[in-house]
């Protein structure tokens, strides 16, 4: 019966062409694109990989980042190189119980790259969430209301038009005081970096979907929503939102890349968190003067920086081919 | 075409008035204190004395009309001036920093050459580099070329430069003793000996700046090509027998240069900004680094200068860009 029924629907598709995929889910279109673009899957099994090891590799290694030796203990485990140095370099001073060495106050480098890699993404996502929200809050209000159209753009060019860099420096020094009083050193800082970030990267965001919801709002399905009498605050939710969620998807994942990248350098150049507090950006800082005798305290945190970034701006990549549907199918 | 672009300056004056009084008012907020440096032995009246001579006393929007006044006013003048000899500044207060109490715009003049060498070559080698890329990565898409050149324009989008100037310290300084790692400032080109060292020390900071700058100029320049390749006129071009090379390197190149043209205007502001951390790793004493020991020594009016010189710079070159773009491309005059 089955057989019978394929072999009628094949017929049948040679005589008229009617597609034989079956018909899927726009989402599940998009997930089978996704797989096809290597680079894209690459990357997303190593962020997801990344996320995993600083968030569960804590648990199973049981170094504390902060955990400074004392005494004799403090000569004999300070300035560990990590333990593959021993391959070629027989004199080094290798300990198994620190595979990754320790820096020069005897701290673990594995756990602090582990902490330090929990911050720095953390920071991303957040600063992420935050500049998304920002720029489509934005951008629907631009669009969809053609008053406010006018101003709101010309605050984004405005944006655009302020030199960001210095003034994230700026403001990281002037307000890293009041914050950190009122929400402790560590919190008030995150609040701090996080904010900065999203509030200096809302704008390209808020321009696509600007552009976006002024065509759709235009289109037949809108009409149709406003005639039954839906509020604008539900067309925007329920029929604009979802339609324009491909790009805010791709501008989400190349924002996580550059709020890392930000941070770091924020970290690296010493307006971002204090020192004894770990993250990739910092670790980079603090290793520069020693990398010398030291390079691997380098080349760790920035290694991971670096495969990050990369592999996010790859599932970006991925994710706007698969998201777009004139390359889909090529 | 004229209209548009005088209608466009007029525009950038508000803008910039703007952003200028943004900047203030956010400096205005610093909880940080000048005096914080000062010894605490002085009493707290010399301290007021002090403050008010550095011009603190006031209230907000005179200090600010002052400021303005002076970069707008006095600091053309004094350029003027310097120029020609002449003294139409001669008894006014310009803008002086706190930390060294010698006028702003000296220091930044002084600071200047630094960061357009190493800057300005990085911005010309990245150009030359990545238009070639480009142009052959869209002409064989999907070919182990274009494969390969992602893959670099990736990585070259997706290291930070803090990373990638290490990296290269360590390789060919460290390891390899080739270059050295600091940027002397105070040396002077005389002969060809001082011209390799010259050369030889700007090897570094021009390869991280322009690794970054081909990445993102040679995406572009892929993006825009493959744009123009499957038009008709490409077509027709080919159908006519003209050859394939002056196919590509004269019609579709010409059109394709238009948008690299604007991003390439578009990114210099963007790249004075990032030499901020490629200026710190090869301690190039240039404006970037000036700008970070000023934010650190809390020295207000150099801050305020310096972040509005970058908001002119971007201004500038996105009218730059806007108005090459109608240049270029007729189709798109605003008139």
């Amino acid at each position: 019966m089955t057989n019978d029924m394929t072999e009628n629907h094949t017929e049948i598709a040679a005589h008229e062409a009617i597609p034989t995929n079956p018909a899927q889910s726009h989402w599940a279109d998009v997930w089978q694109q996704l797989k096809a673009h290597k680079g894209a899957m690459v990357g997303f099994y190593l962020f997801v990989t990344t996320v995993l090891g600083v968030v569960i590799g804590p648990a199973l290694w049981h170094a504390d980042p902060t955990f400074l030796p004392q005494g004799r203990d403090f000569i004999t485990l300070r300035d560990t190189r990590p333990i593959y140095t021993a391959l070629w370099d027989s004199g080094a001073k290798v300990n198994w119980a620190h595979p990754l060495g320790t820096d020069n106050l005897g701290r673990d480098t594995l756990a602090r790259l582990m902490y330090g890699g929990r911050v720095s993404i953390a920071v991303g996502l957040t600063a992420m969430l935050l500049s998304i929200l920002l720029g489509t809050f934005v951008g629907v209000l631009a669009g969809f209301f053609r008053k406010i159209d006018g101003p709101l753009m010309r605050l984004t060019d405005l944006f655009l038009a302020l030199p960001l860099l210095p003034l994230i420096l700026v403001a990281a020094l002037l307000f890293r005081d009041p914050l950190s009083n009122s929400f402790g050193t560590e919190g008030g800082i995150f609040i701090l970096i996080v904010t900065l970030i999203g509030i200096t990267s809302w704008m390209q965001t808020a321009r696509i979907v600007r552009g976006d919801v002024l065509a759709l709002k235009e289109r037949e399905f809108v009409l149709a929503a406003q005639s039954v009498g839906t509020t604008p605050a539900q067309v925007v939710l329920r029929h604009l939102l979802p339609n324009v969620l491909s790009p805010i998807m791709v501008s989400a994942t190349l924002g996580i890349a550059t709020a890392i990248i930000t941070e770091s350098a924020l970290s690296f150049l010493g307006f971002g968190f204090p020192p004894d507090f770990p993250t990739w950006g910092r670790l980079l800082n603090d290793s520069v003067d020693r990398m010398v005798l030291y390079p691997e305290r380098v080349l760790w945190p920035g290694l991971m920086i670096s495969l990050v970034v990369l592999s996010v701006n790859y599932l970006g990549d991925g994710l706007r081919d698969a998201l777009d549907p004139r390359i889909r199918g090529r | 075409m004229l209209t548009f672009t005088l209608r466009r300056l007029v525009l950038a004056v508000p803008t910039l008035l703007f952003i200028s009084l943004v900047i203030f008012l956010l400096l205005e907020f610093a909880p940080g204190d000048p005096m914080a440096q000062v010894p605490l032995t002085v009493p707290p009246e010399v301290k007021e004395k002090m403050r008010e001579a550095l011009g603190l006393g006031q209230p907000v929007h005179i200090r600010f009309w002052k400021w303005i006044v002076q970069f707008f006013w006095i600091e053309p003048q004094v350029m003027i001036d310097s120029f020609l000899g002449t003294t139409f500044s001669a008894d006014d207060l310009r803008v002086i920093s706190w930390q060294t109490r010698s006028p702003v715009m000296d220091i930044v003049v002084q600071r200047m050459p630094q960061t357009l060498w190493v800057v300005g070559t990085a911005y010309l080698v990245g150009i030359l580099i990545a238009m070639p890329i480009g142009i052959y990565s869209a002409y064989k898409q999907y070919s182990w070329f274009d494969n390969a050149g992602t893959f670099v324009t990736m990585v070259g989008f997706s290291v930070p430069p803090f990373f990638s100037g290490v990296l290269v310290i360590v390789i060919f300084s460290v390891q390899l003793g080739w270059f050295p790692s600091i940027y002397d400032t105070t040396h002077k080109v005389t002969d060809w000996n001082s011209f390799v060292v010259q050369l030889k020390q700007m090897i570094m900071p021009v390869m991280v700046l322009a690794l970054q700058i081909t990445s993102q100029i040679s995406r572009f320049m892929r993006a825009s090509m493959l744009d123009n390749l499957n038009q008709d006129y490409v077509r027709t071009a080919r159908a006519k027998g003209l050859r394939e090379r002056s196919v590509i390197l004269v019609h579709v190149l010409r059109n394709s240069m238009i948008p690299v043209v604007t991003i390439i205007a578009l990114g210099i502001p963007a790249i004075f900004g990032g030499a901020i951390i490629t200026e710190q790793v090869f301690k190039v004493n240039g404006i970037g680094q000036l700008l970070i020991t000023a934010i650190q020594a809390n020295d207000l009016p150099m801050v305020q200068t310096l972040t509005f010189i970058f908001a002119v710079l971007i201004v500038l070159f996105n009218l730059i860009a806007d108005i090459l773009y109608g240049i270029l491309d007729p189709r798109i005059r605003y008139d």
